[in-house]
């Protein structure tokens, strides 16, 4: 990083910059880079996300490496991943619990842009940017949790194939053409594991646009109002790099207690159970961070108007996550931090509690009381999206919003560090 | 054709007609060698001659027993086989088929009554039901309950509660307006085989 500060002097630096602006740009975006003073350990977990997006890539590209992606083979080859090769056994843990703390940083990530109003102008892009990432990661996880080729693996594969022979007429044909064949098996397996590599690098295309969106206007903070000068600010370096490093270093800690202590604490055991076409496991449930659109999706037992019941379900489930991409104009208070809004904030936790519901119903047996609770959850899932976000903006008085960041947060007389200050600060 | 193509055709914007024919009859071509080249990349994930080839079973019914229900893999399906026994027939006949989800009398089903031959694949999302083997639950109407999401299928493979919309499949078949057996691809090709296929 040396070399990155103005005035490097160092004379082969400034040859690549004169032609290739690249370090000029890491000496921008990750070092003078104004940052908002306020932003509290809810803003780490986008960077906690990018790493975990990275670890994921590097133990996925190994695992490749010993991985036979055919129905005869694949879960065998899986076995000897776990049992003699030198330490991919680890890469596997890593890669099968990475799925499921990428997942949950992203979630909370999720939830900290709702909470703040993250989503709202000039962001709007920023945010649609973000939903496409999650819905490509579901993809991605989907098609990852096939490859062993266990039980869990097969029948996810078919059930959620299937979700599109409830398209009408055309959706039998589509189902066929997915398979490769008549049913799951090895054409479906290939092609799955062939996306399954393409999809994380398109992830990745995607990222850098959500960063190039990211710093066009610079990340929200927790009083939601744009920074006024230098006195709301501080650089990236060293500011937040070392705050993102403490929350990495406190993350690895809880990933490390799955990967070493709790490895299959999140997965089925029946995914340990070789492939059978001609037998269904008795309970087929999603990861957990499906569970939610898994609720909706048995939710609906009853046709709805002349859609049938299990192409509704379907529809509701994927609108579950479409709806985020219209949250921008469907929230109408002009106010983004939740802190200003004395309704909003305690329908957040409502919205909070809804989706813990829906997941624990799409855990249990669609059965009595369940399916009762997975109804009333999945109404008010779209009722919280498309009428109290646009009631709640006309109807709720906020309260006054603070002059500027550094008014907020700073004390009177105390000094106010300044991007300009900083590198001298920090040497 | 002749007349956009021509020079002083069309009045005062001849020239531009012209090449707006040039440019519309180019970008077409040129869209059409897209779509060609699209093509063989979509078609290359459709079912492959291989796997379209092994799409014939013969079975030989001798050994099944009446009431003996047996399963054989079919394009990497189960198709259930069942022996029905007289009650069962009847069950299946005598069901007042304009209450039905996706009504259709047994006759439309069977090609021989005692004879049910069904794709064994739950219509809702593709679970495989239970009831095949003895002592499995067969759900209140003798026939079939798929465990997953709890559709339950009567003594001819027709839904009678729960999620799924429509009545097991028949070989061959995959539009419910043709779910005959008349079309159903299966034939007995003695008293005792059938070719499925």
């Amino acid at each position: 990083m040396a070399d990155a500060r103005p005035g490097a002097t160092n004379g082969i630096i400034r040859w690549i910059d004169y032609r290739l602006p690249f370090m000029a740009s890491v000496r921008y975006h990750y070092y003078e880079y104004p940052t908002p003073r306020n932003l509290s350990y809810w803003w780490n977990f986008g960077s906690l996300a990018g790493i975990m997006l990275v670890v994921m890539i590097v133990t996925g590209v190994f695992l490749a490496m010993q991985y036979t992606p055919s129905a005869d083979l694949a879960f065998d080859s899986v076995e000897r991943i776990m049992r003699d090769v030198n330490f991919v056994w680890l890469m596997r843990y890593a890669h099968m619990n990475g799925a499921s703390m990428f997942f949950a940083i992203v979630y909370i990530h999720l939830f900290r842009g709702l909470y703040y109003g993250s989503y709202k102008s000039p962001r709007e892009l920023l945010w649609m940017l973000g939903v496409i990432i999650l819905l490509l990661m579901i993809m991605t996880a989907f098609m990852g949790y096939v490859l062993p080729w266990g039980q869990m693996s097969y029948w996810a594969a078919t059930v959620i194939t299937n979700l599109f022979s409830a398209i009408p007429l055309i959706g039998p044909g589509i189902v066929t053409f997915l398979w490769g064949g008549f049913t799951v098996g090895d054409p479906t397996l290939h092609r799955f594991y062939a996306l399954h590599y393409l999809l994380p690098f398109i992830i990745v295309g995607v990222v850098f646009l959500h960063l190039v969106a990211l710093h066009r206007h610079g990340s929200n903070n927790p009083l939601g109002i744009d920074k006024k000068g230098p006195q709301d600010t501080l650089p990236f370096h060293p500011y937040f790099t070392i705050k993102d490093l403490f929350g990495l270093a406190v993350f690895l800690l809880v990933y490390s207690f799955f990967i070493f202590y709790a490895p299959n604490a999140l997965g089925e055991p029946d995914n340990y159970v070789p492939a059978n076409p001609m037998q269904t496991p008795n309970h087929i449930v999603p990861e957990w961070y499906l569970l939610p659109y898994y609720a909706i999706l048995r939710s609906i037992t009853f046709p709805i108007l002349f859609i049938s019941a299990k192409l509704a379900g379907v529809i509701l489930a994927f609108s579950a996550i479409f709806i985020l991409f219209f949250l921008p104009w469907l929230d109408t208070s002009p106010v983004r931090s939740a802190r200003f809004r004395p309704i909003y904030k305690w329908l957040f936790w409502l919205l909070v509690v809804d989706v813990l519901a829906l997941g624990w119903v799409g855990s249990q047996p669609p059965q009595g009381i369940v399916v009762t609770v997975g109804q009333i959850a999945t109404a008010y899932y779209f009722v919280h999206m498309l009428v109290l976000f646009p009631l709640i903006g006309k109807l709720e008085r906020p309260l006054p919003l603070p002059r500027s960041i550094a008014d907020a947060v700073l004390r009177p007389g105390e000094a106010r560090l300044g991007r300009a200050e900083a590198p001298a600060a920090k040497s | 054709m002749a007349d956009l193509a021509h020079p002083d055709g069309g009045g005062a914007h001849a020239g531009e007609s012209r090449r707006d024919f040039l440019i519309l009859t180019a970008t077409a071509v040129g869209a059409v060698g897209v779509a060609a080249t699209i093509w063989p990349f979509i078609d290359s994930l459709n079912p492959a001659r291989d796997t379209l080839a092994l799409s014939m079973t013969e079975v030989d019914l001798a050994p099944i027993e009446v009431g003996q229900r047996l399963t054989v893999a079919w394009r990497g399906k189960p198709v259930f086989i069942a022996h029905r026994t007289p009650e069962e027939i009847k069950a299946a006949e005598e069901v007042d088929v304009s209450q039905l989800r996706d009504p259709q009398k047994d006759s439309d089903r069977v090609k021989k009554p005692e004879w049910l031959v069904i794709v064994g694949v739950c219509t809702h999302l593709g679970c495989i039901p239970l009831g095949q083997g003895t002592g499995e639950d067969r759900g209140s109407y003798g026939g079939w309950f798929c465990p997953c999401h709890g559709s339950v299928y009567d003594t001819s493979g027709r839904i009678r509660q729960g999620p799924a919309p429509l009545n097991l499949w028949l070989p061959g078949q995959s539009n419910p307006g043709v779910n005959e057996a008349s079309q159903a691809v299966y034939k007995f090709t003695s008293d005792t085989t059938i070719t499925i296929g």
